[in-house]
């Protein structure tokens, strides 16, 4: 140990190269990027997902560069964006996100790149070619932030079996689905929990004549019209639905249809790959697609866009993140996807009934009414969308567990007021 | 002070240097930044805070009547009743299993498997298993003539049957901990008072308990703490804020919902603060009485 002399001088030495090796590793992450640096994509375990990731081979061909996709659930990919983009992190460029739920946060806190002037300087891409409700979720403060990938309408799925045509109205499904309700069978199941049931729910707020908020921006969820369709929708989740409903989202609900344990079932038309999927469904010989039923204010379902696609404002590969952009949202790719049976945003490709072909035609024809009547929004269209569920979704748990909905109703409508103003101040950017 | 003296104390310095700027990087620096996160009023992103906010969260946080101090009721039962349980059974199976018999191995290897598992696959094996339209348990109430049950998806069943998952989780490491305690103790004592005609409770009450004492203590203090941190098995069984009507929604379940469902880290970091501030507590309390009733 006395051989090692350290005096003041190499000491200070020491400390100042340790500092600097430190600085220049945390330096070199924000250095300019080689040709063998990955293009890296954050993006849902979705079909849409799966179905680009086939095709990477062409992309990565075509840009020289090696890309890197990561599959996460919704949840994972929520907090991987939190995590890592509080940090200013890098090693994300091209970020898939769900539009109607995070883009204005992500606005707000500039973590998405300006793609005004890409999409709107490509004419081959042809940005006025997508449907005008996703394409004005897409725009914030003037400036568009995603390009939507992939749409979303909810579907009727009804066994075939069981009834003769499925019911046109919500009255009817009610009656049906009381009727049908017996200790072997549920008349309807849907999603309960109360910050998942929401998006669901918005088609039959809508369909009563309501909406979350109001014209001038206060809540919407205390007017008759909202209170009717919490009543509605928990009344036919209570009577007519299975026990735990509550505790019920799309993993939940979706297993006992397909299983063979309910009657009807509305969801995302998306998901109906899994009722004609032979190691999951027991009903794909007898299971039918409906549009959204009229309730006293018409067949109103939501028409959103579900998956978008931005580029994260921290990427230093933002020419290749646009590139990638470009071509798996481009005209060809998405008439492509939506041919294989993966519904897009462009107008020209709903157009073209080559690419409805890969559906059901029951389904396809359904799909086609819904996007027609669709409304561009599912949840409340505010900053703290988390929040706004669960103030929306509480008069529904209430509903289901057969509570009296008019008080919590209103006790829920005063919360959500009291937050749009917060909510409305945040959005001071 | 001689120069050899001064090189000594700096080349002790330097050799401690990785480990404390370990310890400064990894637990000072995140405590200090969550203490300071917790006086502004940061929300969307960490650095949106504006400035200091006066405390602002602290008192919102302590006002909250319908989030706050339910989920620190929930924590608090959630901890003491699976706690309590685990002690007492994990307890009995440690008397079962002290002295030596055939298959003792087997069964000890058996004990191990649920703390072998992670939380989130046990909470998702459960939740298949409790099911109430497909799951196992109701077909088996039902052959015993049983009601179905909701379980997870009953709003006032939730946190008993967690309770419950925990305690099949977590008995078998009370029962390992007390079984390693009670391979300690002297046999004398013991035998003494069985010749002098102590009854097995009276054995057990007043020789093995008092010298098992210190190795209960640490036990219940070790499991206390990690009950109280509970987050995955509720939050995979649960989802966001703990079901539908917050029904497990702990201190940490909601300050995980505060900074990612809401992102208020603000708030988050205030609650994140009390809920420390509540483990110190509890901590310095039950060392406090094991000191006590060993002195």
């Amino acid at each position: 140990m006395s051989d090692i002399q350290l005096n003041r001088r190499a000491f200070g030495r020491l400390l100042a190269a340790g500092a600097g090796a430190a600085a220049l590793s945390a330096c070199g992450s924000r250095g300019t990027p080689g040709p063998d640096t990955p293009l890296r994509i954050s993006a849902i375990n979705h079909v849409w997902s799966q179905a680009v990731r086939q095709r990477l081979p062409e992309f990565e061909e075509t840009i020289g560069r090696r890309v890197s996709m990561q599959l996460l659930t919704a949840d994972q990919l929520a907090s991987s964006y939190n995590v890592k983009l509080n940090a200013s992190a890098t090693d994300i460029d091209v970020m898939m996100v769900r539009a109607l739920q995070e883009q204005l946060l992500f606005a707000r806190n500039g973590w998405l790149a300006d793609l005004t002037g890409l999409v709107e300087g490509d004419a081959a891409f042809d940005w006025a070619d997508f449907q005008e409700a996703p394409r004005d979720r897409s725009i914030t403060r003037g400036k568009v932030l995603s390009v939507p990938v992939v749409t979303e309408r909810p579907a009727l799925y009804y066994r075939k079996d069981l009834v003769s045509s499925p019911p046109a109205t919500l009255d009817a499904l009610r009656e049906e689905a009381f009727r049908l309700t017996s200790r072997d069978l549920f008349g309807y199941v849907g999603r309960g929990q109360r910050s998942g049931a929401v998006t669901q729910w918005s088609s039959f707020l809508y369909s009563f004549g309501g909406d979350f908020t109001t014209a001038d921006g206060g809540s919407g969820i205390g007017s008759p019209e909202a209170v009717a369709a919490y009543r509605f929708y928990g009344e036919l989740l209570d009577r007519a639905g299975p026990p735990g409903a509550t505790n019920m989202s799309l993993e939940q609900a979706m297993p006992i249809f397909a299983q063979g344990k309910a009657a009807f079932y509305i969801d995302a038309d998306a998901i109906y790959s899994n009722f004609l999927d032979p190691t999951i469904s027991t009903v794909r010989e007898q299971v039918g697609f409906a549009p959204f039923p009229a309730g006293p204010a018409g067949s109103k379902p939501h028409n959103i866009p579900s998956w978008s696609v931005g580029i994260n404002a921290f990427s230093l590969l933002r020419d290749d993140a646009w590139r990638f952009i470009q071509w798996i949202s481009g005209p060809r790719m998405v008439t492509e996807l939506q041919a294989a049976g993966i519904p897009g945003a462009r107008a020209s490709a709903w157009a073209d009934p080559a690419t409805l072909a890969a559906f059901p035609a029951e389904l396809a024809e359904s799909m086609r009414i819904n996007a027609a009547n669709g409304i561009g929004h599912d949840r409340p269209e505010v900053i703290q969308v988390g929040r706004a569920r669960d103030i929306v979704g509480r008069p529904l748990v209430a509903g289901i567990i057969g509570q009296d909905v008019a008080p919590v109703a209103a006790e829920a409508h005063a919360e959500f007021a009291d937050f749009l103003v917060r909510d409305n101040r945040q959005q001071e950017f | 002070m001689s120069g050899f003296d001064r090189s000594h104390r700096r080349l002790r310095w330097l050799m401690l240097a990785p480990a404390l700027g370990f310890v400064g990087l990894m637990i000072i620096f995140p405590l200090l930044f969550t203490l300071h996160l917790s006086f502004t009023d940061a929300f969307g992103a960490v650095n949106a805070g504006k400035g200091y906010d006066g405390g602002q969260n602290y008192l919102d946080a302590l006002g909250d009547g319908r989030r706050f101090w339910p989920a620190v009721w929930r924590t608090v039962y959630f901890t003491v009743g699976a706690v309590v349980i685990e002690t007492i059974l994990g307890l009995a199976i440690a008397m079962l299993l002290r002295k030596p018999f055939r298959g003792m191995r087997v069964v000890r290897s058996v004990l191990m498997v649920p703390l072998l598992a992670t939380p989130v696959a046990i909470g998702i094996l459960w939740l298949l298993i409790l099911d109430p339209t497909n799951g196992i348990a109701n077909h088996l109430l039902g052959a015993l003539g049983v009601p179905p049950q909701e379980f997870l998806g009953s709003v006032s069943q939730s946190l008993p049957v967690l309770m419950l998952i925990d305690v099949w989780q977590w008995t078998p490491m009370m029962a390992l901990l007390l079984l390693a305690g009670l391979s300690t103790l002297p046999e004398e004592p013991e035998e003494a008072a069985r010749v002098d005609g102590a009854t097995s409770w009276q054995r057990f009450r007043h020789v093995i308990l008092p010298g098992l004492w210190t190795t209960l203590m640490t036990a219940l203090v070790l499991r206390a703490v990690d009950a109280l941190k509970t987050f995955d098995i509720l939050y995979a069984t649960k989802g966001p804020g703990g079901g539908s009507d917050f029904e497990v929604e702990t201190l940490n379940v909601y300050a995980y919902g505060l900074t990612f469902d809401y992102q208020e880290y603000g708030l988050a970091a205030a609650v994140l603060v009390l809920f420390t501030l509540f483990i110190v507590g509890v901590v310095v309390l039950l060392r406090r009485r094991s000191r006590e009733a060993s002195a």
